[in-house]
């Protein structure tokens, strides 16, 4: 089987483009691996901004209000108006603060994001870096994130945003389990850890998805959803930022640009976790054609499914959190740890059974053909 | 105490850890107003509670004792800026009392409505801010938009929309315009019928809500008494005492209206949903109260005493209490007959409320001292005057 990616297709484009002229080698290969990283970086950027705006206009809604309606059509350059205030905005670095460790946290955070970006396949050939590993990879690059927490936290030197650095070690690190191991119940099915061949392996119709294969995937989809809202930080399980109780938690010392960082991580790790449910659950940019060889076209129309998969779970996360309060700490731990670890658990243990059982084979689908 | 030998000593020296004082507030989210609380914490759970007020003196009583006794009443909304309705009204009652004023039926009537619209608004708030501060933002905007309603009909009555300044000694300000008692009877109708079952479907079964109120801030019924606790959050306890009819002033003995007491609906009785549940079930009976007034309200009639401009009261002291949404109201008046009042004090709900605040707090984490301030709602005004 011929080993595609992007940065491989960009660099044979590219070589064909500049033919036999003086262009070194290398400078192909850097730019073959640049282009598509500036391309998702920018992308991201793009999307977490709408899920700003979406997330005011839908809370807006929910609260019989209008929203933001002044800045460009519809209020949707509003995001823009909120980049340059942020920009604009005087950094403050208040004089008690660990320096250096101040200064980093926000680019952890935000590079600990956008790693896992490098392998969310958007639909088609549009995977940055198809790595034979990539769903430990996103579960690694996303554990990252809380050593930012915690540094912010620590460096603020305000007892507030210490709370709120230790309850983000403490949430992330416990969601992490049933997160990891409710998506292992697909790798048990797909038998790779490659996020392309996972989408490739599930079919274009709902009967086709892994969220459907067995009653224990099932399960497991929702397992996660609800793990990936506290890895986010998401209400009902904001805790790291709980407004009402830690003033603002980790970022409280934060301003201009470097809050804006935290800020769009957050919103970008909406998209990604919700991607990641889409392709690994419900199907991706599957629609039952070769992502690599079937054309532009199709190729589009697969980017499209992708995003139609993935925008709707982005507004049930912003739908949740303008709906429930917020649980407490020891509750939201005690229900980590006594119900969603045992469930996951289980749901792995029965999902490798039901294979052994029923020769691989889903309720509606057989693997083999 | 056990005596600890020195080996054990020792190993709890190396591993105790430092309690660490947290300063909430005074400008923090959810301490409701300018109120700020020493808490000792160690890691989240909380050791000890200090509340420290004093940071909205303003000396009200000091000015009482400086300005005309009709002339104070503007002061009185700002006592608990979100039922200054109730406040004019207990202010007034004291005046009257003392220096003996018959008030028009019609204006006693107006007082009522305009009473129990507040003390609906001012719940609205105090529920919708527990809310708030565990998280749902959604309830809160609800409810604000009822408000909203509330301040449009308060406008058509007086003009304001926050600092009524709607009673005077003697009467009210306005009579009722044209088309009040038709907005007002929708505007209960509305409340009673579809507003409280949506935010009630909308929150107030939400099962996770259930667990952060219930069994949290447990005042036992004599707690709360020792502690001189008052309205909701003594009824919370499931003490049955509600001064508009226990001590009854006005025309509260008028109208027929239950008094909601805490029954322990998920928890132990006198717990943080209890409390906020007995203000839930208060806004259905003041709506109950309103409407029999509309209906019993006379057409024609006057709503206020001719008084002369410069009042002058009788020697004499009085203390008179009165049920504001936030608990017993208490203005006690003392006069040597001049035009001006010798002294006036007054205490609130919200202070005997704070106090308790120390009591119940101790070994509960951070995030259920803020549902523990929410469910008593405090607010921080009312406390320093």
């Amino acid at each position: 089987m011929i080993q595609h990616n992007l940065p491989d297709m960009i660099y044979k484009f590219l070589l064909g483009i500049s033919g036999l002229s003086a262009i070194p080698d290398f400078l192909l290969v850097t730019a073959s691996y640049l282009i598509p990283s500036a391309a998702v970086l920018g992308f991201v950027m793009f999307v977490s901004g709408m899920l700003t705006y979406a997330e005011r206009k839908v809370s807006a809604d929910i609260q019989n209000r209008i929203g933001p309606n002044r800045v460009g059509p519809f209020g949707l350059l509003q995001m823009l108006a909120d980049g340059v205030k942020l920009i604009l905005k005087e950094d403050i670095i208040p004089d008690a603060v660990d320096r250096k460790l101040f200064k980093l946290a926000p680019y952890i955070v935000f590079s600990g994001t956008m790693l896992a970006v490098t392998v969310v396949p958007f639909g088609g050939p549009f995977i940055v870096a198809d790595l034979n590993i990539g769903l430990v990879f996103i579960i690694v690059v996303s554990s990252l994130i809380v050593v930012g927490f915690l540094m912010s936290g620590w460096a603020s030197n305000n007892k507030w945003a210490l709370l709120g650095g230790i309850r983000s070690a403490a949430q992330i690190i416990s969601y992490e389990i049933p997160a990891a191991l409710s998506l292992f119940t697909v790798v048990l099915i797909a038998g790779t850890f490659s996020m392309q061949k996972i989408v490739m392996s599930q079919g274009p119709y709902p009967w086709d998805w892994f969220i459907f294969h067995n009653p224990f995937t099932f399960v497991a989809f929702f397992i996660f959803f609800i793990s990936s809202l506290a890895e986010i930080n998401r209400l009902p399980f904001d805790f790291p930022e709980a407004e009402s109780e830690l003033v603002s938690g980790y970022n409280v010392e934060y301003s201009g640009m470097r809050f804006a960082l935290f800020f769009l991580a957050e919103f970008a790790n909406i998209f990604i976790s919700a991607s990641i449910a889409a392709a690994v659950f419900l199907g991706g940019g599957n629609i039952g054609l070769d992502p690599y060889e079937s054309g532009i076209g199709f190729q589009l129309v697969m980017v499209l499914i992708f995003f139609a998969k993935v925008v709707p779970l982005c507004l049930v996360t912003i739908w949740i959190r303008w709906t429930l309060p917020r649980l407490r700490i020891d509750q939201m731990l005690s229900m980590c740890w006594k119900y969603f670890i045992p469930m996951s658990f289980a749901c792995l243990a029965m999902t490798a059974i039901w294979m052994l059982v029923f020769n691989g084979n889903g309720i509606f689908w057989r693997m083999n053909g | 105490m056990k005596a600890y030998g020195k080996r054990e000593a020792a190993i709890t020296d190396k591993f105790s850890t430092q309690e660490m004082v947290l300063s909430m507030g005074p400008h923090h989210p959810s301490t409701h107003g300018v109120l700020r609380l020493i808490l000792q914490t160690d890691g989240e759970m909380i050791v000890n509670v200090t509340p420290d007020v004093g940071f909205l003196h303003r000396g009200l009583e000091k000015i009482a004792e400086m300005v005309p006794y009709q002339s104070f009443m503007p002061f009185t909304d700002r006592i608990d800026y979100l039922s200054s309705l109730n406040c004019n009204l207990g202010y007034a009652i004291t005046v009257e009392r003392l220096a003996g004023i018959e008030v028009p039926e019609k204006a006693e009537y107006l007082r009522v409505i305009g009473a129990e619209l507040t003390r609906m608004a001012s719940h609205f708030v105090g529920a919708g801010a527990l809310l708030l501060d565990l998280g749902a933002v959604t309830p809160f905007v609800h409810a604000l938009r009822e408000r909203e309603t509330y301040n449009t009909l308060i406008e058509m009555l007086c003009g304001a929309r926050l600092t009524h300044n709607y009673v005077r000694v003697g009467g009210v300000s306005h009579d009722l315009p044209s088309g009040f008692r038709e907005e007002a009877l929708k505007f209960v109708d509305h409340i009673e019928h579809e507003f409280i079952k949506e935010f009630n479907d909308l929150i107030s079964f939400n099962s996770i809500l259930i667990n952060r109120l219930k069994d949290v801030g447990v005042i036992s019924r004599e707690q709360a008494i020792e502690y001189t606790l008052t309205g909701p959050n003594l009824r919370g306890s499931g003490v049955k005492y509600d001064t508009r009819r226990d001590d009854t002033y006005s025309i509260y003995d008028r109208f027929d209206f239950d008094i909601p007491a805490g029954r322990g609906k998920f928890g132990t009785v006198g717990d943080c949903y209890d409390r906020y549940w007995v203000r839930i079930e208060e806004i259905t009976q003041s709506c109950r109260i309103i409407r029999q007034a509309l209906n019993q309200m006379p057409e024609n009639g006057e709503v206020r005493t001719k008084l002369p401009k410069v009042l002058k009261v009788q020697e004499g002291e009085i203390y008179v209490r009165t049920e504001s949404p936030r608990g017993q109201l208490g203005f006690y008046l003392m006069s040597n007959g001049g035009t001006r009042p010798d002294r006036l004090k007054i205490k609130t709900g919200s202070f005997s409320a704070m106090t308790i605040i120390e009591l119940i707090s101790q070994g509960v984490m951070v995030a259920d001292l803020v549902a523990i301030i929410g469910s008593l709602d405090i607010v921080a005004p009312e406390i320093d005057r």
